[in-house]
């Protein structure tokens, strides 16, 4: 934001009782009383060098969200981060540095940004408002002393010279022997525009984190889920949403494939992720068949649903020491290598009788022996085994009331079965049976299955944003690519002067193109094309001299 | 999806690519013959005075009629010259290796050839050049040329040497038409910042006082301002379009991904720069020194934040 000069000089403001007070030091405002006081504080923060300082503070203040990890992206880091080093992060979170982006001390700076901002642009867009109604002002004595001027013999008349400059889009007024011609409104407007959009865009992005929510759930194959509040694994609302507000869509997952590099160097990378849904959009409308892929979320209503990842969830069989059935059905397993998606499971048996059982257990989706291991080699499940780690007896926790993680377990009441060997087992294939030590029943691996995580989002600001960011890329080129210039011809006796200055500083380089251009159009069908270019045309077109710009300029 | 890579088309991609860096290297040593051997231009012309051009008062206008007669120069020696002319050949050609080596890669792989980071450095090394190249038919900045074409080997032989991966198929999330739209804008936008630092660097070498092959400071901080004012909207536009990419691929248009704080970072640093540049008592060298804080924060973007920190973005495929 350019700020009008006067609001530069930042300490005298028009108040004489300051100035009677204190003559000798205009800049500070001492003995201003209450409304002085606040008139400079104004000033101050709207004036161009606090807007820079607090540029820069905005960008400072943001890199401490990159170094460390932030709640809002990865909360399981953060815990780590806790758990490593507890003192550091102990600090870390007394300044807010795990959740930069909504903490007090980021929100001052923008806000402050934002209203310097506001202060800048609101006196800007009315006095340009005035501006754009305002004529071109009149020639002034001598165009051949402009930054840009020319002379040339001719009978061009006042109205051929306005005629000509009309049609170059220019805004024109006529002397009695002079055309003033004035371009270029259109700069200002997009740099208005741009910072008006910046603000709306800040708006955006605020209503949006208000008035939308996300939500993680897991869903293995053949199960489904319903959006409510109750079925997401996290859910994160803004502050206005109730649980009423959320589209009332459910869907099935029928299938998940995934597809990798079966050779070569990039071997186990994946190619392609396809989850096949059966949705319904309203609990009484007819099931939809979609095929959800990365890049390509399933859309109900505004509600966005993002496949996020991937995993396997082999399946159990569990028969206790009373030969009953206590467990049948997948367990979804953390995945431990991304590169052969080894993964980790915790199967929790808690209706075993005549106690509880709990298994730790090492899913292996392609399973070759390695000396006397056992390892994966590839993402895809070509040939799976499960390998028991552990397997205990005794009280789950489940019952105490306090939540505890799927995919741990809590090993307090908890005893090994049989004895411990350094060596695990043999893994299991595919339908294999294991009978546990103790006579505590056996387990079975029946089958394997996927699970995906999903990702569903609302968010109302969105499209608004989007509007937001385009119009300040519209503005923004606008600001920068227009430069705002003025011409003015005078004809006296035949002889024909143009004079030219841009009012934008710096690249006035570049309109000496179109200077020339203009010059030419105007000495065209002239009956005598002889012309003299006087002294002024000496110089070297490409550096011209700058024009400082006027008091009433930007 | 394929998987299938034409590894012979690889080869020649991979073989283009170190003939570029080559080329690039042999015209840069033209162009410095040139700038060693060629015209020097003196002290820069006379501080002009600034003209005060009010609307209502325009007749007062001590103007600028004062510059002194520049002193005529030796002419500079004729091989020198050639060398130059030469030089700007050369890099024409290495342009024509360096777009080939791209296309090779592309053609080999199926898919648009900038997808991991060696890919990614390569097509901006190919813009900076282009960036280079195309303002040369318009701009009188052949000077440039040793600078430009050796920030590109340099480039290049980084690339080569510490980033290259064999041409293969790339992570589910990256096959979407928005990398064509969005990595396309942030390559070119960085080909032109390169361009910006170059000319900032040597503005700060540029002592006005004495005789120098550069440019004067106000010309080159004139370049660097242009190549900023081209590039800055487009970059706006690069990270916008990342946004809608990310609301297409991840579930939010803006997640504080560290790939992401960085390019708010470096865009932040570049309006400092424009608005620096409009600010009384910032303009010149400050103003320079702040576009250059802002271009280190781009190549921070580009290269260090696919080493240093892991997000979303960490698919850049950095050998480790």
């Amino acid at each position: 934001m350019t700020v009008p000069p006067d609001t530069e000089t930042t300490g005298t403001p028009e108040a004489s009782v300051a100035i009677e007070s204190a003559p000798k030091e205009p800049a500070r405002p001492v003995g201003l009383g209450v409304i002085g006081w606040l008139r400079w504080g104004w000033r101050t923060l709207t004036s161009m060098r606090t807007a820079l300082i607090l540029l820069f503070l905005f960008a400072l203040g943001s890199v401490p969200g990159s170094i460390f990890p932030q709640r809002g992206v990865d909360p399981d880091k953060v815990a780590q981060y806790f758990a490593n080093s507890p003192t550091e992060a102990k600090w870390l979170d007394r300044f807010q540095l795990f959740d930069v982006f909504t903490a007090p001390w980021y929100a001052a700076v923008y806000l402050l940004l934002f209203v310097s901002l506001a202060g800048c642009v609101l006196p800007r867009a009315l006095s340009h408002v005035k501006e754009i109604r305002r004529k071109p002002p009149a020639a002034p004595r001598n165009l051949l002393r402009l930054p840009y001027g020319e002379a040339f013999e001719g009978g061009l008349t006042v109205e051929e010279a306005a005629a000509k400059l009309r049609r170059k889009r220019f805004r024109v007024v006529t002397g009695p022997d002079w055309v003033a011609a004035e371009k270029g409104y259109l700069r200002e407007t997009g740099n208005l525009l741009f910072h008006v959009a910046l603000l709306a865009l800040l708006f955006a992005v605020g209503a949006g984190g208000l008035y939308g929510y996300r939500g993680n759930v897991l869903v293995v194959e053949g199960d489904g889920f319903a959006n409510t509040v109750a079925a997401y694994d996290r859910f994160m609302p803004g502050q206005r949403v109730s649980a009423e507000s959320l589209t009332p869509f459910s869907f099935t997952l029928k299938d998940f494939q995934a597809s990798y590099v079966g050779s070569g160097e990039k071997m186990g990378q994946p190619l392609d992720y396809s989850a096949k849904l059966s949705v319904q959009d309203t609990p009484s409308s007819a099931p939809r068949d979609v095929d959800l892929k990365v890049n390509d979320p399933l859309d109900v209503n505004g509600t966005l649903t993002y496949l996020i990842g991937h995993g396997y969830a082999p399946t159990f069989k569990v028969t206790d020491g009373k030969g009953q059935v206590a467990f049948d059905g997948p367990v979804p397993c953390l995945v431990d290598d991304q590169a052969t998606y080894t993964s980790e499971c915790t199967i929790k048996v808690p209706d075993a009788q005549p106690t509880q059982l709990g298994f730790v257990a090492r899913f292996l989706p392609s399973t070759v022996p390695n000396g006397n291991a056992w390892v994966s080699i590839f993402p895809a499940a070509v040939n799976p085994t499960v390998q028991i780690i552990g397997s205990f007896k005794g009280d789950l926790g489940l019952d105490s009331g306090q939540p505890q993680s799927v995919y741990v377990l809590d090993s307090d009441k908890l005893k090994p079965l049989g004895k411990m060997s350094a060596q695990p087992a043999a893994p299991l294939a595919l339908g294999e049976t294991r009978d546990l030590p103790d006579g505590a029943g056996k387990i079975q691996f029946t089958g394997v299955k996927e699970w995906i995580t999903l990702q569903t989002t609302r968010d109302p600001g969105r499209l608004p944003a989007l509007g937001a960011a385009a119009a300040a890329v519209l503005g923004l080129v606008l600001s920068l690519m227009i430069r705002r210039r003025r011409v003015w011809v005078r004809m006296t006796d035949r002889k024909v002067t143009v004079g030219g200055l841009t009012r934008t500083e710096g690249d006035s380089g570049a309109f000496s193109e179109e200077f020339a251009e203009l010059v030419s159009l105007l000495r065209d069908s002239q009956d005598s094309p002889d012309s003299q270019a006087p002294q002024a045309g000496d110089r070297p077109a490409a550096a011209p001299v700058e024009p400082s710009t006027g008091p009433d300029e930007e | 999806m394929s998987s299938q890579v034409n590894t012979g088309l690889a080869t020649l991609s991979d073989q283009l690519i170190l003939a570029t860096v080559l080329l690039y290297l042999a015209a840069m040593i033209g162009y410095a013959l040139e700038l060693a051997f060629g015209r020097v231009r003196t002290v820069a012309a006379a501080k002009r005075q600034p003209v005060a051009v009010g609307a209502s008062s325009a007749d007062v206008l001590p103007s600028a009629d004062v510059l002194p007669e520049t002193p005529r120069e030796p002419e500079p020696e004729a091989w020198a010259v050639r060398a130059g002319g030469i030089a700007v050949v050369l890099t024409w050609i290495a342009w024509a290796g360096n777009l080939a080596g791209i296309l090779t890669r592309g053609i080999a792989v199926d898919r648009w050839p900038w997808a991991n980071m060696y890919e990614f450095v390569v097509a901006i090394c190919f813009a900076a050049v282009t960036a280079f190249l195309v303002l040369m038919t318009r701009q009188p900045i052949r000077f440039l040329g040793a600078f430009v074409t050796v920030t590109a080997a340099l480039g290049l032989g980084f690339a080569v040497l510490f980033l290259h991966v064999q041409a293969g198929p790339v992570m589910p999330a990256l096959h979407s038409y928005w990398i064509a739209i969005h990595v396309t804008a942030a390559i070119v936008a960085s080909g032109l910042f390169i361009l910006a630092g170059v000319c900032a660097v040597l503005y700060l070498i540029r002592n006005d006082d004495r005789a120098s092959v550069l440019p004067s400071r106000k010309d080159l901080e004139r370049i660097t301002h242009r190549a900023i004012v081209i590039s800055f909207p487009i970059w706006t536009f690069a990270v916008i379009a990342g946004a809608m990419w990310a609301d297409r691929a991840w579930g939010r248009y803006w997640g504080w991904d560290p790939k992401e704080v960085w390019a708010f970072i470096t865009w932040v640093a570049y309006a400092a720069y424009l608005h620096a540049r409009a600010t009384a008592g910032w303009r010149g060298k400050a103003a320079i020194i702040v576009s250059l804080v802002a271009f280190a924060c781009l190549l921070f973007n580009l290269i260090g934040v696919n080493i240093f920190f892991s997000g979303l973005h960490s698919y850049a495929d950095v050998p480790s």
